[in-house]
């Protein structure tokens, strides 16, 4: 299973990987609101917790498309299919390393972003935190969403589609988390909701995903 | 003599032509009834005026936009566990038809709010949850279509399904977050408590409710058909290539 991951994500940081794609969308999103917002901070500051997590959402969907497809146009997932790992756990590392790829860098870059859009000072912490316990369940969520449509030719916008209404919850209260936060108000409700969902996916959708693969490699 | 017997396409086909004429029928009597009783024999609302009339469209379309989900959840799992192909084509066949009832209600509550709120839309947390669920609609109905080998098809998205239904859930309670919203609570079933839907609306309420269950089961009924004809002329075409 490490060995797995490795490879994952060797092939995530080599050339043509789309390492940093993810990361570059999430600085233009930043650049590009307060562009055609204007630069009122305290406008920014009321908008900043929704927009960088739309933001870190949508960096996130961008990438999913890779998860499974490569895999499985070049075969090498029929053989993780057949190897002696369980294909749900082949599942939570491909998850796990599309998380390491996309998921910590946008968490670690966030605060400097949000010095971009004029988060209130409280906030930072929250930011961090707050994405940090989201993102695992973007990924496998969108990890699931990829197994559904691996089988699919140009299934990127079909994905977009089938994963987005999934992600609604996990962008609620994240954002919530950071609103609260930014406002020196108490966070620990949304925050543990936020947890809860994230391991709830990360405990279930493994499965679930696990089974549209085996559909799709009938 | 088991229930799983109309899971048999001949046999369903044949106890659904027996069936949904009667179904038909009692959908247009009931519709009929229950709108004109609504519309034209209840008294106006001494606060709402005759807008309150919009009721016996939206409360049916929004249950059932609902119930239709629920339906195909029952349909996606008969489907994943006892593989019976009609339950997967009536899931299919269920969701344009909840999909309609979504923007109903969606639509029918804007033309209330307008005057009554004063806005056509507020990000309200049934509104969102509702806006949600439509989303959701759409994207199994694309997970349909983009699949090509039925089976496939039918797995997948009854997957999707089951997964969407735990999310639609949490998404519902999850805009609870912003704030109570403007829409009320359902007052149907409260006859006995205080401030409670008045009779005059209640009955009339219940014959559109009936019209509307009959309308969704009666429209799924005429769906799986096709959908079942069209898996047999796809079936005779795949013959006749290969003779």
């Amino acid at each position: 299973m490490i060995a797995l991951l490795i490879r994952d994500l060797r092939l995530a940081f080599r050339a043509g990987g789309g390492f940093g794609l993810g990361l570059a969308f999430f600085l233009l999103v930043a650049v590009l609101v307060p562009l055609g917002v204007g630069p009122e901070g305290a406008t920014l500051a009321k908008i900043a917790p929704g927009i960088l997590w739309v933001g870190a959402l949508l960096a996130c969907l961008l990438s999913l498309d890779r998860i499974f497809a490569l895999d499985f146009e070049d075969g090498s997932l029929d053989l993780l299919a057949t190897s002696p790992i369980p294909l749900e756990g082949v599942v939570a590392i491909k998850a796990l390393a599309h998380w390491l790829v996309t998921g910590l860098p946008l968490t670690l870059a966030a605060p400097v972003l949000g010095v971009l859009l004029n988060l209130p000072g409280p906030g930072y912490l929250w930011l961090v935190v707050s994405l940090a316990a989201g993102t695992p369940a973007l990924s496998v969520i969108g990890a699931f969403g990829a197994a559904l449509t691996v089988g699919i030719k140009r299934g990127g916008l079909l994905l977009s589609l089938l994963v987005l209404p999934l992600y609604v919850p996990t962008l609620i209260f994240g954002a919530e988390v950071v609103k609260r936060g930014a406002a020196g108000a108490d966070v620990s409700v949304p925050l543990l909701l936020l947890a809860g969902i994230t391991a709830g996916a990360l405990a279930l959708l493994p499965f679930a995903a696990a089974a549209a693969i085996r559909v799709n490699l009938r | 003599m088991s229930l799983w017997e109309y899971a048999n396409p001949k046999k369903f086909m044949q106890v659904s032509a027996g069936v949904l004429p009667w179904v038909v029928g009692l959908t247009g009597l009931c519709l009929v009834v229950g709108l004109v009783w609504g519309f034209f024999f209840t008294p106006d609302d001494y606060k709402q005026g005759s807008t309150v009339k919009i009721l016996f469209v939206h409360v049916p379309t929004a249950m059932m936009a609902i119930n239709a989900w629920v339906m195909m959840l029952v349909a996606s799992l008969i489907w994943l566990v006892r593989r019976h192909h009609v339950s997967a084509l009536a899931a299919k066949a269920a969701a344009p038809v909840g999909l309609t009832f979504t923007a109903i209600a969606l639509v029918t509550g804007a033309f209330w709010g307008q005057p009554m709120w004063g806005t056509w839309w507020a990000w309200d947390p049934r509104l969102t949850a509702f806006l949600i669920l439509a989303l959701f609609y759409l994207g199994y109905m694309a997970l349909w279509q983009a699949v090509e080998d039925p089976d496939t098809a039918a797995d997948l998205t009854a997957v999707l399904c089951m997964v969407g239904s735990v999310f639609a859930v949490l998404s519902r309670y999850a805009v609870k977050f912003w704030n109570q919203g403007l829409h009320q609570d359902s007052t149907i079933l409260k006859v006995g408590e205080k401030d409670p839907l008045d009779v005059a609306y209640y009955l009339p309420l219940l014959v559109c409710i009936a019209g509307f269950v009959l309308l969704f089961v009666a429209l799924v009924l005429i769906r799986t058909r096709t959908e079942i004809r069209a898996r047999r002329l796809s079936a005779l075409q795949a013959r006749e290539r290969i003779a």
